[in-house]
């Protein structure tokens, strides 16, 4: 048998590992088999402008934005063989009209340009049939800013309207929904919004009514955009058509910094990006992470900060002084707080933790506990209704962390016979507010001689409080979580603590330090977080820089998010790319 | 009025005396069902054939049809709103007892349908200044005539053409028209 002396061509090397050879602008590179001619471009880092396509949802083809010169190897003659060159590549024979990019998929040799006459003109006649109906309001549009109908007018458009005839009017500042508000003529009926309705929020209330140029976005009066995904489409929108109802007008987008965190309303812990200016937070958004958002979030926790920045915020320490509050410094707070302390034995105090609380504000409020030696811990668990996409049963997002740092606690069930029997005299409740989610009555409060606790609002729980300490909101802390899948988190610092408040795990060390009298030698939470890895072994190896923007999985759970399983299964199926 | 709601609004007109209010009868839900039997698959398929069933029956397709037929169908009423917005053959307000659509593309209207269609509105009464995008079937006072603007009825060597109901009339010159509407008689 005579060897072959033929070289492996690079086809069938990209074969044998289920890829394929595609030349991007000149370059070759392989991508897997089946991937869209957009997600190449992608992959060999070429931008190919594009308002329809959405690697999360179904690709309809009608922006015509995505559009690029595709060939192929001509077909050879009849009987002939295909010529492969010195490169190992057949010669590519472009065709003389472009595709769109968004919806074809990749074949082996096949040529992409995403630059040249052809291409160049095509975005060029598409930006300009885009922009006809279009009214340039840019000035008091809210999507200025972040619009991609701006940005690919500057880099694609021609710069000059030929368009004399009379725009087509449509309705202007509809009220499609509560939390959202539609401007039809800015549309380019993309149809991302009626697409992320039907396809992720289950609530398919969008769709197009009329016809070619007369074209709308709205939808039935009785079935409005109301659902608890509906932001999303302000996201999603990738010109100024739906605005946000609480951020329109509310400030100009290149004013904020993005700060990149994640949610803390409930177990699942949606990747977010705060936006702020000086020290307020003017909104939050999701942000991608395909193993626990996707590049969702439910809009009762996007707009749930809003709850940290109202005028039943409290950011000074007070003392109760008969029966009133009084302001006081935080020295002298901690001081009577720590002296309080000392007054009860170890088994007359109690401490309500929360799983709202950071690892490390937890790690801090164990080492309290180990400090005076109390024995009751308890916290508090809070529970709803899934909402089977990624509301989790679990509100507080940290019941992992807290498990795994504080061990198995009882409720608070405990605490309150405790106190009713005369056992527990002392209370330090932390991040919690014992009347709303605890059930406590003020009946179950009275026999307490003394309560300190800490949180950012003027509650019931404050109200009843001899010391009250004054937090951090989410926005103002770091620290990390672990979400319902096990999966570790990273809170980051977007706006500095308002007023007098301080980060939490500051308070927890400085109340140990004011009871110990020791001499602080914990100056930054990366030492807390050190001081986790050295203890528990779970969180072995454990830095800030290592959790990182996406989270590592920490623990196993085996709880799943419904919405990630729906989207691979769509992936797997090859509806999206996911 | 809002918006949204002029989406499935129905404005009264002349035409009304002549169609029966809509109403779910049993009539109207076994020919529904009948056509819905046609496809197996998916029952979205369908929102055509009951959008006809409703308009033949009742003039137009009111609110009340959207609803009942995206009952039927378990779809969004969104849906059929796209489908009865989208064809130009369907419409939300009752027109007249004779529905004349006169074709206004090229062949026709180089032969004369835009003066045919003067001649129609001048005889029935109607304002013809009231036709646009938004109104194109306009009815006549006494609610027997409407007339509306018809793209290509696929008879360009016999123009002017024109539908009158489901009747077609070709080579209607525009001095015809008379002849043509003392057809159709109350």
């Amino acid at each position: 048998m005579s060897e072959t002396l033929t070289p492996q061509l690079p086809k069938d090397e990209a074969a044998e590992k289920g890829l394929v050879n595609v030349q991007i602008d000149g370059t070759w590179i392989q991508v897997p088999k089946g991937t869209r001619m957009i997600e190449a471009c992608k992959m060999a880092e070429k931008e190919v402008p594009h308002y329809c396509y959405h690697p999360k949802l179904t690709s309809p083809g009608n922006c015509r934005m995505c559009l690029v010169q595709m060939g192929m190897p001509p077909r050879p003659a009849p009987g002939a063989e295909p010529v492969y060159g010195d490169d190992g590549y057949q010669e590519i024979g472009w065709m003389p009209r472009p595709v769109i990019s968004c919806a074809n998929t990749v074949g082996e040799n096949m040529g992409i340009r995403t630059t040249g006459k052809l291409v160049e003109e095509v975005r060029e006649g598409v930006m300009e049939f885009l922009l006809i109906n279009h009214p340039l309001d840019c000035p008091i549009c809210d999507q200025a800013g972040e619009c991609s109908l701006q940005e690919f007018s500057v880099e694609h458009g021609r710069g000059q309207s030929r368009f004399v005839e009379d725009k087509v009017k449509k309705p202007k500042n509809v009220d499609i929904g509560p939390r959202i508000n539609l401007d039809d003529e800015r549309c380019i009926m993309c149809s991302r919004c009626i697409r992320f309705m039907d396809e992720v929020a289950d609530d398919a209330v969008l769709g197009f009514s009329e016809r070619g140029t007369h074209t709308t976005v709205t939808c039935h009066p009785d079935r409005r955009l109301d659902s608890n995904y509906g932001m999303n489409t302000i996201d999603l929108c990738p010109v100024g058509a739906l605005t946000s109802k609480d951020f329109r007008f509310q400030m100009r987008v290149w004013f904020l910094k993005e700060t990149n965190s994640i949610d803390v309303n409930c177990g699942t812990g949606c990747n977010t990006t705060i936006w702020t200016r000086g020290s307020k937070v003017y909104r939050v958004t999701p942000r991608r992470n395909d193993d626990v958002n996707s590049e969702w979030m439910p809009d009762s926790h996007r707009l749930a900060f809003h709850e940290t920045q109202g005028d039943d915020r409290l950011t000074d320490p007070m003392i109760k002084v008969d029966g009133k509050h009084e302001i006081t410094d935080w020295n002298t707070a901690l001081t009577a707080a720590a002296d309080a302390l000392k007054e009860f034995q170890a088994s007359e105090i109690a401490i309500i933790a929360s799983a709202r609380q950071t690892n490390e504000e937890l790690f801090l409020t164990k080492a309290l506990a180990d400090t005076l030696g109390i024995t009751t811990l308890a916290t508090v668990p809070r529970t709803g209704e899934p909402d089977g996409k990624l509301i989790s049963a679990d509100r507080n997002p940290n019941t992992n962390g807290a498990n795994l740092i504080l061990g198995a606690t009882p409720t608070t069930e405990i605490i309150k016979q405790k106190l009713h029997s005369g056992e527990i005299k002392a209370l330090l409740i932390l991040n919690e507010d014992v009347f709303e989610a605890a059930g406590f009555t003020h009946d179950d409060l009275a026999p307490a001689e003394f309560i300190i606790s800490s949180n950012i609002i003027a509650n019931k729980t404050a109200h009843a409080s001899d010391i009250f300490l004054p937090g951090a909101s989410f926005a103002e802390k770091r620290g990390s979580m672990i979400n319902v899948t096990g999966r570790l988190q990273r809170l980051n610092q977007a706006i500095q603590p308002t007023g007098n408040a301080r980060e939490d795990w500051e308070i927890i060390r400085d109340l140990i330090l004011t009871i110990t009298g020791e001499k602080n030698d914990m100056f930054m939470i990366e030492n807390v977080l050190k001081m986790i890895a050295t203890n528990i072994p779970e969180f072995n190896g454990i830095t800030f820089s290592k959790i990182g923007d996406q989270g590592i999985p920490l623990i196993e759970t085996g709880v799943e998010i419904p919405l990630l399983t729906k989207e691979r299964a769509q992936a797997a199926a090859g509806i999206i790319v996911g | 009025m809002n918006t949204l709601e002029k989406n499935v609004a129905s404005p009264v007109t002349p035409g009304e005396q002549h169609f029966p209010p809509f109403e779910v009868s049993d009539d109207i839900i076994a020919l529904a069902d009948e056509r819905i039997s046609h496809y197996p698959e998916s029952k979205l398929s369908a929102v055509l054939p009951l959008i006809h069933i409703v308009q033949h029956k009742h003039g137009f397709v009111s609110k009340e049809a959207i609803t009942w037929i995206a009952g039927k169908l378990e779809i969004e009423p969104m849906k059929v709103v796209s489908v009865v917005t989208f064809y130009p053959g369907f419409r939300q307000s009752a027109p007249g007892k004779f529905h004349y659509r006169v074709c206004r593309t090229l062949s026709c209207a180089m032969a004369g349908s835009y003066e045919l269609m003067d001649q129609i509105c001048e005889i029935t009464g109607i304002d013809r200044s009231k036709l646009s995008h938004h109104h194109p079937i306009v009815v006549s006072p006494c609610g027997m005539y409407s007339v509306e603007f018809a793209e290509c009825l696929a008879s360009c060597g016999s123009a002017p053409v024109c539908l009158v109901n489901d009747d077609f009339h070709e080579n209607i010159k525009p001095e015809n028209a008379q002849d043509l509407i003392n057809k159709y008689q109350p």
